[in-house]
């Protein structure tokens, strides 16, 4: 039981945890005690679990951005359809691109947001080596983008918000996604998304990496969770091709601005959602009900907009991206 | 330098041939072609639009070039060009960024990676980009983004069809999530163009990937690709540390798309300004 408990304590530590191990061994140690029955260890267990959040928020109130990184790769960080099943009520997932294929790295369906009809996409990782394998990472082919336009549009037929959660290394670099036309598919999604007419909100929950991101991102709202990252590259990708050395990706990490404080003033995103101590896999009903919340806040003022405005505020959102100089 | 040495220095890049081909230097009388080897005087070149007349390769334009090809009588006025790029990030990797933009403007005498312009081929009246892949390998930054948005609203404005020549490595990495942002921005702007039933023609040629195959330069109501060009999302290197295996000959050229439907014609160089022509007159009548 101690052992097993320990395993699972070591388990849900991130690599810069380290301070964390010791004092979970102790708890695992008073506790041991403590289920022995011959001696009362509750106060001294509710003190070090003490210790334990306080030394976990110190940790994690200075994280640098390649921290934020395996954060926001960690493999218990609470994935789409998680989060979809804490969220929202009858949610019914929907399959295929009528045209090749299911692509279970990308989820979509139909469900309730407080009483009201909404449809949701996003990408699915997972929790084991065994799940990634299955969702491939998150890391979607040509018919997965084809499945989440097939949604977007049934959302549109039907006048329903659309909420997306993005949590991907990237689109698929296959030999199939080439033949099947990976490109073809992302560019056409990025000029659908931005005449859709239903509000439309974009949560970048874990990795946001780059065209595989963006392919469903194109919210009225981009929101980010404290913790995840939004890039063109990975920090591992950057570091190689422009560092000409692989292990620079923290210093790539740093330069290219990747975290949601950097994004939120660059004003690429528009809120920032508010992670527990420890990040989203610390306290998942937490983060579910934060994220709830700011997609609840964001959703309010787009409802009464017009489908001809919806659509100039998307077009004015990213029309005004970019920084170059003139004359 | 010999040309002797000027070959064996040609070869040796022949190895790094996805990323680079170093242009024409003036004064080199004698072009080796990259795929067949054959020594073409230069001036032959210049005449067969430099294509190689043993074997067909289309070297890479400048855009220079292109439009001489696209506008021989000069028919044409370049929109934006005071534009520049701009290190707002204070980016650095083995270089500052803001330098790199220095030197790439003084080695390509471009601005930044696209030129666009308003011009009549015969007659008909056109909004043309031309990307340029001397400059930082026609990498999409601010700049490409905001030219073409504003090429495509003109176009929308006076009511023009668009013409686009694509080539590109993808987005500009110095730029980070901004020039992600600009495949959002182009293809929000052909939206636009397509709501307002104006065609838009995409030529991709050699090469065309990352954010540029992956936004503007796939989504033409009619799409056509330099015969050989290389053209995908993701480059063939990463492909093939992805699957762990070579990648098949011919593999995200042209041809290839063309046979999975991606493109809708390979359409050689000195056929392209008559399609072209035929196209728009299409659209028009
Ligand atoms: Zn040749």
């Amino acid at each position: 039981m101690a052992k097993a408990e320990q395993k699972n304590n070591t388990r849900r530590l991130l690599p810069f945890e380290k301070p964390l191990e010791e004092l979970y061994e102790k708890l695992d140690k008073l506790k041991t005690i403590g289920s022995a029955g011959k001696m009362d260890m509750s106060e001294e267990i509710r003190l070090l679990e003490k210790r334990i959040e306080a030394t976990r928020q110190q940790i994690f109130a200075k994280l640098n951005p390649i921290q934020v990184v395996q954060v926001a790769r960690f493999i218990q960080r609470p994935t789409t359809l998680e989060y979809v099943s804490m969220i929202f009520d009858d949610f019914l997932e929907l399959h295929g691109d009528r045209n090749f294929s299911d692509d279970p790295a990308m989820i979509a369906g139909v469900a309730k947001l407080e009483g009201r009809s909404v449809v949701v996409l996003g990408h699915q990782k997972g929790h084991s080596t065994k799940e990634y394998l299955a969702r491939n990472l998150g890391m979607a082919n040509p018919e997965g983008y084809r499945k989440a336009l097939r949604i977007m549009r049934l959302a549109e037929r039907y006048n329903k918000p659309i909420i997306s959660f993005i949590d991907t290394p990237g689109a698929y670099p296959g030999l199939g996604a080439e033949e099947r036309g990976q490109a073809e598919a992302i560019a056409k999604n990025l000029r659908e998304m931005a005449e859709l007419t239903v509000p439309f909100i974009s949560i970048i929950t874990g990795e946001g990496g780059s065209g595989g991101a963006l392919g469903i991102a194109m919210g009225n709202r981009v929101l980010m969770m404290e913790f995840s990252i939004y890039s063109v590259i990975s920090p591992e990708g950057c570091a190689s091709i422009l560092f000409r050395d692989a292990t620079r990706a923290s210093d790539a990490a740093v330069a290219m601005k990747i975290t949601s404080k950097d994004l939120l003033e660059l004003n690429v995103i528009d809120e920032i959602i508010k992670e527990p101590v420890g990040g989203a896999h610390n306290d998942p009903d937490l983060a579910a009900k934060n994220m709830k919340a700011a997609i609840l806040r964001n959703l309010e003022p787009l409802l009464p907009l017009s489908h001809h405005e919806l659509i100039a505020d998307r077009y004015n959102k990213y029309r005004k991206m970019g920084i170059y100089n003139e004359g | 330098m010999s040309i002797h040495d000027w070959f064996k220095r040609k070869k040796l890049q022949k190895e790094t041939e996805y990323t680079r081909e170093r242009l024409d230097i003036p004064g080199n009388l004698w072009v080796k072609c990259y795929k067949c080897g054959q020594a073409i005087f230069a001036r032959d070149l210049a005449e067969n639009l430099k294509v190689c007349p043993k074997c067909g390769y289309h070297f890479k334009l400048t855009a220079a070039e292109r439009f001489a090809q696209l506008f021989p009588k000069n028919s044409f006025k370049e929109i934006n060009e005071s534009l520049t790029s701009t290190n707002f990030l204070n980016f650095k990797d083995t270089k500052d960024y803001g330098q790199r933009i220095e030197e790439s403007i003084m080695k390509s005498n471009y601005k930044d990676a696209i030129v666009t312009v308003l011009g009549k081929l015969d007659g008909l009246e056109v909004a043309v980009g031309v990307m340029n892949f001397a400059f930082m390998g026609g990498s999409m930054g601010s700049v490409v983004g905001e030219k073409f948005a504003r090429l495509v609203e003109a176009a929308v404005e006076k009511k023009l069809p668009v013409i686009v020549f694509s080539t590109s490595g993808g987005a500009r990495m110095q730029e980070s999530i901004m020039s992600l942002m600009q495949m959002a921005k182009t293809s929000a702007a052909l939206g636009r163009l397509r709501e307002n039933r104006l065609p838009y023609i995409s030529i991709l040629t050699d090469p065309t990937t990352g954010g540029v195959s992956a936004s503007f330069a796939m989504l033409g109501d009619v799409n056509l690709a330099e015969p050989g060009a290389l053209i995908g999302f993701a480059g063939p290197r990463v492909i093939e540390q992805t699957i762990r295996q070579k990648l098949p000959p011919g593999f995200q050229r042209s041809e290839f798309l063309l046979a999975h439907g991606m493109i809708d014609m390979v359409c050689e160089r000195k056929d392209l300004r008559d399609t072209l022509v035929k196209l728009l007159k299409f659209f028009r009548d």
